[in-house]
């Protein structure tokens, strides 16, 4: 029922969720951020059981916090995502395993951008393009089909729009607004909401 | 036959009817080992939302999309000697503070067990906590975060803020996530940010937001709030939307029902507005109906 999308372009990663926070079959909340900024240049997407996703994604916040505060500089994107996949793994086979699909982009100073595709069972894959939930299956032959390595900023945008469409055109449920984020060399940018095209 | 009634009667094959059936003996019958393990592989109420590998198949959404009403708590970890309910409507919304709205009906299976449940519970004097799921859970959680927003009080000299108050609730009750827990809840407060309100559950959900409706008849509760509601209200009009909002789920839902209890939170701290019965309510809104 949940969406994420992310985009890596040559020096910018986009990022999508959707904004819908759901118990059953109500919509409890329609402007809910599924983003958790980890650094200054790096975002956690999460989506997954109720009640993990935020506490999973608040522990691994707080600890790239704590490691910035002890050594006095910002663990990179390429080692948050790997201690991320760490403490995923180590609660796999756990009593208390954390049921989370996530997405984390970054920008480094030295390695340029970055996404990473994680999930439940601890799967880390350095991808250029990504999606979570059941939109993705609609939306990831888009993105086989258009993208490129050298896409602009307006053009990814324009991809995500692709997406956003055939979701609205297709997809069963109604996944009305989108929350998107833009990750450069300048840090996190929010770009506008996108919102249900006028029929 | 004599019928003693469920609980003594479930499980039991049909025997001598003055046979004495103590329930306890069912309730241990399950090994201990197994008590508080979470089976999260095999919880039945969450639908297979992530599944990925398995290619879709027009049965691949869910199918059986748990309903607020089901008498099943998800765990199949601690058995229950006769089926609990999660029977109720309670709603909250933002207008000239916060208004909270709940019924009074409390239900064992199909057995009304009472209709005059306080379901809203007071954790202090500017913060209220509402009732869904089980009774107990409930109020032994929220009494239990009564505790604990005064010793932040003692120590930071200071009010808890709600978004603070509904976090420690939340962090508490995920400690216990998958053991059986039923608890749907709202916190409403006012704190110095202004009006509050945050729905958290036994599931882990932790939501803000300025509108929430819990329980069995939520749904009906959300389709008159949702139409009625409109940013102009006055305070009189905004506790009506809520009593009717009560009162049209009550109608609709049989595990919701009895009185309908009104609060309303604002600057100064909550206060309860009125109390009224669901029959009475009845006839005032046929008899205005039949004068149009």
């Amino acid at each position: 029922m949940e969406y994420l999308i992310g985009i890596q372009g040559p020096d910018f990663v986009l990022v999508a969720a959707d904004t819908v926070a759901a118990s059953s079959i109500i919509q409890m909340k329609h402007d809910y951020d599924k983003m958790f900024k980890l650094s200054e240049k790096i975002l956690l997407l999460c989506v997954g059981e109720a009640g993990d996703t935020v506490q999973f994604a608040e522990y691994i916040q707080k600890n790239v916090q704590l490691y910035k505060m002890r050594n006095g500089y910002e663990l990179s994107p390429a080692a948050a995502a790997n201690f991320t996949r760490k403490n995923l793994a180590d609660y796999l086979r756990s009593r208390t395993p954390y049921h989370v699909n996530l997405l984390l982009a970054g920008f480094d100073e030295a390695d340029g951008p970055s996404l990473y595709y994680m999930d439940y069972l601890s799967a880390l894959a350095k991808a250029p393009f990504a999606a979570h939930g059941y939109g993705a299956f609609l939306t990831l032959s888009i993105l086989d089909r258009y993208y490129r390595p050298d896409l602009s900023r307006d053009e990814a945008v324009d991809l995500l729009k692709k997406c956003v469409e055939e979701l609205n055109k297709r997809f069963i449920l109604n996944l009305k607004s989108f929350s998107v984020r833009l990750i450069d060399r300048e840090g996190i940018h929010d770009l506008e909401r996108l919102p249900l095209p006028q029929q | 036959m004599y019928d003693f009634g469920d609980a003594r009667s479930a499980g039991k094959t049909s025997g001598n009817a003055l046979e004495l059936y103590v329930p306890v003996l069912d309730y241990l019958s399950q090994s201990p080992i197994n008590f508080g393990q979470i089976a999260s592989n095999t919880l039945p109420s969450h639908p297979p939302l992530f599944q990925s590998p398995t290619p879709l198949s027009p049965s691949c959404l869910p199918v059986s999309i748990p309903l607020l009403s089901s008498s099943i708590p998800p765990s199949p970890s601690v058995p229950l000697p006769f089926p609990l309910s999660h029977g109720t409507t309670t709603l909250a919304f933002f207008q000239h503070g916060v208004i909270v709205a709940v019924d009074s009906r409390a239900t064992a299976g199909s057995y009304i067990a009472s209709q005059t449940v306080k379901k809203v519970i007071e954790i202090n004097p500017y913060l209220l906590g509402t009732m869904a799921g089980g009774a107990a859970d409930c109020s032994f959680w929220e009494r239990l975060l009564a505790r604990q927003c005064r010793v932040y009080e003692l120590r930071n000299k200071e009010r808890i803020s709600v978004a603070a108050a509904s976090k420690l609730l939340a962090n508490m009750v995920y400690q216990y996530k998958g053991m059986g827990l039923s608890m749907g809840t709202m916190v409403c407060g006012w704190d110095k940010r202004g009006p509050g309100l945050y729905y958290v559950d036994s599931e882990g959900n932790r939501v803000g937001g300025d509108l929430f409706a819990v329980g069995s008849g939520s749904m009906y509760a959300y389709g008159v709030v949702d139409s009625g509601l409109r940013p102009e209200l006055s305070v009189e009009e905004a506790c009506e939307l809520g009593r009717r909002a009560i009162y049209q789920a009550t109608y609709r839902d049989a595990y919701s029902g009895g009185v309908v209890n009104l609060y309303r939170v604002h600057s100064q701290g909550w206060e309860r507005v009125s109390q009224d019965d669901v029959l009475q309510l009845h006839q005032q809104y046929k008899a205005e109906a039949g004068c149009l």
